[in-house]
């Protein structure tokens, strides 16, 4: 073959846009793939597969294994597109791997500012895709477009001063022609923001302040100056509905985290779910979850979006599960306050207003000695993903039980880019994560819990002696995957909660799984420690 | 007193202690393009005032002081301390003389132009991208210009076959069916073949699935000779050299 013929052939190979937004609309009709980070624009976490079942998971055998080149925590949910693996290793190494094998077609890897300055781990939860444009969020608050073929990036922009303390850990949302992001950095007295980029040419196309500022509605809810430093950050991945054209996003605590006097008020928006037009940005409606938050309690949950009967009638809610200890229903077309019931203790509020308000407990505030709350400090679930199936009604959190914190409040300056906290929390729970746990009763564990939103009552209780930062994922045939800091990775039966299968991966789970199928073969995949494992059925 | 590593075209590099062979010198390059590179630039004057491949320093009189920065840095700048053996430091220090006895490498190019002629006329786009537009058969330049001096960029244009790097490499996998594929190898093991064949996809090959698995000798790149005009192809490298980054401004 000449040459030139070889040129033609090539030019007329120009293959097509890999992942259309009208393909990330309708994932649910390829469930041999995982276009996003909960898997649809609903963000259900659930798969259509169903080649493993209550019968044959028993039967689930190791495919392969992928070791990241770190010892960080492990977050990320992977894509996968058409047999590729899109995933990242911390903390920003993007790279595409054989989905069947784990074999590597490329890594890209950044190397973050040494002014990155992330509160809580050089993490990353993920990409997003559009076409064939991969998009990463970076710990120097960068966000990169990446050629999904070739592992090159395309684009750079840094989207705010990670000098500051600003920082990307989220995986992207693709909506339409546009990738929305919000930033990290509650504990150093940022002010959160989410923007949407242009996905092609990555320059800013709309910026909703988290924190309101002089002017804008919601400002009235700081008394002071503290809006200036205000937290409100933004560190897992929303939702979007077509409908409506509304994304939503869980917005993070305010700061100082746990000192409320420097920012007298409500603090609009933090600990708050924000609709926003996905075109401008604009706020359609939020609900605050905890105003004038002292706990730490940031909104950052994954907004899950379900259509059911709701009390006789057809309703479109939003399900969501938070760090305050409360499961609540809302509807997601207007924002309207359905139900809030206790998922786990609760004790700083005892019960809503006719508006949805929580009602304070006297008392129960930080002060210098210290008070005991319930849920404590990384709440009653927190950032790990919720599942929700439909086939069987039922909505399944991630639970931290009998889990309580003493919040101890200091004074504290604002000093750019340094640690905003303004107290501490002590707990049981090592946050250090040992691999040993000698933890009594009524000291905190974890459990997968599922929730009927009808009622807000447990249906029933899968219990772990640890606590678990690990998501969840449902598939048709009803099953549940998940895990737990412990290492175990287990399926179990989505509509009684009893254990069918379980193996121990070695390190703790702080990921959500994921299924996919490459030529009709079932995989469920999961990161553990420092890797990624595949498993699927026997041949 | 202070070692000397000059350049000598046909013998290698004499030094008091070391001679630098041609092969030495290359190594040296690489070591350059993959430590060094992205702060002091291809052609070494990226910072300013600074020019090494001309002996413009701050910090060493010597090559022998050059050696000493390479191998430990320069406390309280950004200049880092790099795993170098003193040999390999010489060795980048050689490359250095080598790129600045050879001339600037400036090329009297208009890059407009050249950008004119990448997207049109020479067919670049059919092969190689820049930010996106384009083909991804070949390279991505976005950032060529970063890691590449403007000689070498012209030597590539000129006489493709003359250095293909390993990632470059273009694969022919035969399947046992007769069906054949072509595409550029990203990754192999013992029992799989990774590539972006022609259609642009990234396909995975169990190697027992195939009968035939062949490197291509010759660059599928053309060479410019004879297509663009002198003041053409000096245009393309302008443009080209001018690539160096991908952060949106």
């Amino acid at each position: 073959m000449t040459r030139a013929i070889a040129l033609l052939l090539a030019a007329a190979a120009c293959a097509q846009a890999q992942v259309t937004f009208d393909r990330i609309l309708n994932a649910a009709k390829e469930p041999q793939n995982w276009l996003s980070y909960s898997g649809a624009p609903a963000s259900q976490r659930h798969t259509a597969l169903s080649q493993i079942t209550p019968g044959n998971v028993k039967n689930l055998e190791l495919q392969w294994i992928y070791q990241a080149r770190s010892l960080e925590k492990f977050e990320a949910t992977p894509l996968v597109v058409d047999g590729v693996m899109y995933t990242v290793q911390p903390p920003n190494d993007a790279m595409a791997l054989d989905a069947a094998t784990g074999r590597i077609f490329w890594i890209y890897s950044y190397s973050p500012s040494s002014d990155s300055r992330p509160c809580c781990g050089r993490v990353n939860r993920g990409l997003a895709m559009l076409g064939d444009t991969l998009f990463m969020g970076t710990i120097d608050a960068h966000l990169i477009a990446i050629d999904s073929k070739t592992g090159r990036p395309i684009w750079n922009r840094e989207v705010a001063k990670a000098s500051s303390g600003y920082a990307l850990t989220h995986a992207p949302l693709v909506v339409k022609d546009k990738v929305i992001v919000g930033t990290a950095g509650g504990e150093f007295g940022i002010r959160g923001f989410i923007a949407a980029y242009d996905a092609k040419t990555g320059k800013e196309v709309w910026r909703f302040h988290n924190i309101p500022e002089p002017g804008e509605p919601g400002h009235e809810s700081w008394k002071n100056d503290g809006w200036m430093h205000g937290g409100g950050s933004v560190w897992v991945t929303g939702s979007y509905d077509a409908e409506s054209n509304l994304t939503y996003w869980g917005i993070g605590n305010p700061g100082p985290d746990w000192n409320g006097d420097p920012r007298p008020g409500d603090n609009l928006y933090t600990d708050s779910v924000v609709a926003l037009d996905a075109d401008t940005g604009k706020l359609k409606w939020y609900y605050q979850f905890s105003p004038h938050d002292e706990f730490d309690y940031d909104s950052v949950q994954v907004p899950v979006l379900a259509d059911m009967q709701w009390k006789g009638r057809p309703r479109k809610v939003m399900l969501w599960a938070n760090r305050n200890g409360l499961f609540y229903v809302l509807d997601r077309a207007t924002g309207e306050f359905l139900q809030g019931k206790p998922f786990v203790e609760v004790n700083w509020m005892n019960g809503f207003d006719e508006k949805g308000r929580p009602m304070r407990v006297a008392g129960k505030v930080p002060t210098r000695d210290g008070t005991l709350i319930f849920p404590g400090n990384q709440g009653g679930t927190n950032w790990y993903s919720p599942s929700y199936s439909s086939r069987t009604g039922l909505f399944y959190i991630p639970t931290w039980g009998d889990y309580s914190s003493i919040y101890v409040k200091n004074d504290q300056e604002y000093e750019e880019g340094r640690n905003y906290g303004g107290g501490r929390p002590r707990s049981p729970v090592n946050l250090a994560r040992p691999p040993l746990n000698t933890r009594k009763d009524g000291e905190g564990f974890g459990a997968i819990r599922a929730m009927d939103p009808q009622t807000g009552e447990r249906k029933w209780e899968f219990k772990m002696a640890d606590v678990t930062d690990a998501g969840i994922l449902t598939t048709d045939s009803d099953l549940l995957f998940s895990g737990g800091r412990e290492g175990f990775f287990y399926a179990l039966d989505a509509r009684k909660g009893d254990l069918l299968w379980k193996t121990t991966l070695g390190g703790q789970i702080q990921s959500g799984p994921i299924a996919y199928s490459v030529n009709g073969r079932e995989f469920v995949s999961v990161n553990a420690g420092s890797s990624l494992f595949v498993f699927a059925l026997r041949p | 007193m202070g070692r000397i590593i000059a350049f000598i075209v046909t013998a290698g590099v004499a030094a008091a202690q070391h001679t630098y062979t041609p092969n030495d010198i290359e190594d040296g390059g690489q070591l350059y393009r993959g430590a060094c590179v992205g702060c002091h630039g291809p052609d070494g004057n990226l910072v300013p005032g600074i020019d090494l491949a001309h002996a413009k320093l701050r910090h060493a009189a010597n090559d022998d002081q050059m050696v000493a920065i390479i191998r430990t840095g320069i406390p309280g700048t950004a200049m880092p301390p790099n795993n170098f053996t003193e040999f390999q430091a010489g060795t980048i220090v050689a490359y250095l003389h080598s790129i600045g006895n050879a001339g600037s490498g400036a090329v009297a190019g208009d890059a407009a132009r050249g950008k004119t002629i990448f997207e049109g006329k020479s067919g670049c786009t059919n092969c190689h991208r820049i930010r996106g537009q384009g083909s991804r058969q070949g390279p991505d330049l976005s950032d060529v210009g970063a890691y590449r001096r403007a000689p070498e960029i012209e030597k590539s244009i000129l006489d493709p076959d003359a250095e293909i790097l390993p990632q470059n490499r273009t694969v022919r996998l035969v399947a046992k069916d007769g069906s054949a594929v072509t595409g550029r190898l990203l990754n192999e093991d013992t029992f799989n073949v990774m590539v972006l064949d022609s259609s642009e996809r990234l396909k995975a090959y169990a190697k027992s699935d195939l009968k035939e698995f062949t490197f291509l000798d010759k660059s599928p790149m053309p060479s410019a000779k004879g297509n663009l005009s002198a003041q053409e192809i000096a245009d393309l490298v302008a443009y080209l050299s001018a690539q160096k980054s991908v952060e949106v401004k």
